[in-house]
């Protein structure tokens, strides 16, 4: 019997891995897209890399804070 | 500095809560807009000043002003845009970046292909692909996943419903990928990030 059969297909499932990562899927979706994974490489691969760019997204330093403009905005909450 | 506010609520309590606060605001005002970080952020600390007296606890200053700032934000974007531009879920549904780098191989000789095209994008970069997304796809991108703000506070944020906000982070991550892919082949990032 195919492991696969009865399972939701690869597009489906990649739609589904952001929320499932985000912990924003139904337990239904939830199981779903497990079960999916437990027989599909390349939706693991798929799966590790969007964990690996919402960690890059969330380990992004502030952008820098020019002396000038940082200047001009204490001086504007000076003058407030 | 010594005019009161209201109650203990004074410039200088404003003023000493929010100057640790600039770099914050500034680097969030970058990354949902190109040009006018500067004015949205100062839009945002007079709307703040204006409503210091409703800041319940100091410690989430930086919360509550960010928070300013995006409604200032969306107000901003209401007025230039009447109508938002939503794109056709189609266009965006079919890219995959995982695939897309394992198809092309930018990097035949790493190992680790899919974080080394990550690293190669430094923080600037990362913002040119953030501003290159509609703002409506890009805000809640910025706000959830580099700001860490619920779907939710989101919603009540830009003032839409908290499908709107999932479907359109949804879109977003995929025309985010898109773009990186694009931007990464424009900027010639990958270059010289394979030599042996």
């Amino acid at each position: 019997m195919n492991e696969a059969m009865g399972s939701i297909p690869c597009s489906e499932a990649v739609k589904k891995l952001w929320d499932y990562l985000d912990h924003a899927v139904s337990p239904e979706d939830q199981e779903k897209v497990e079960k999916h994974l437990s027989f599909c490489r390349t939706c693991c691969g798929e799966l590790e890399f969007a964990r690996e760019l919402r960690t890059f997204l969330a380990s992004g330093s502030a952008l820098e804070l020019p002396v000038d403009v940082r200047t001009r905005l204490e001086r504007f909450v000076q003058e407030l | 500095m010594s005019e009161l506010v209201t109650g203990e609520r004074t410039k200088d309590a404003f003023r000493r809560l929010v100057v640790p606060e600039l770099p914050g605001l500034y680097s969030l005002a970058r990354r949902l807009v190109r040009d006018e970080a500067e004015d949205l952020v100062q839009e945002a600390l007079l709307q703040s000043y204006r409503a210091f007296e409703t800041l319940r606890d100091d410690a989430a200053a930086g919360r509550w002003l960010k928070t300013i700032l995006v409604n200032v934000f969306r107000d901003e974007l209401r007025k230039r845009v009447r109508s938002v531009e939503e794109l056709p879920v189609e266009e965006v549904e079919g890219f995959s970046l995982y695939r897309t780098l394992i198809e092309v191989d930018p990097l035949p000789y790493s190992d680790t292909l899919h974080q080394d095209f990550l690293t190669a994008f430094g923080n600037e970069d990362v913002r040119e692909v953030l501003l290159r997304l509609p703002e409506i796809y890009r805000a809640p991108l910025v706000l959830t996943y580099m700001d860490g703000f619920a779907t939710k506070e989101i919603a009540h944020m830009l003032d839409v419903p908290l499908g709107t906000v999932l479907a359109r982070l949804h879109r977003g991550r995929k025309r985010f990928e898109r773009e990186m892919w694009a931007y990464a082949e424009e900027a010639n990032l990958l270059a010289g990030r394979d030599d042996r």
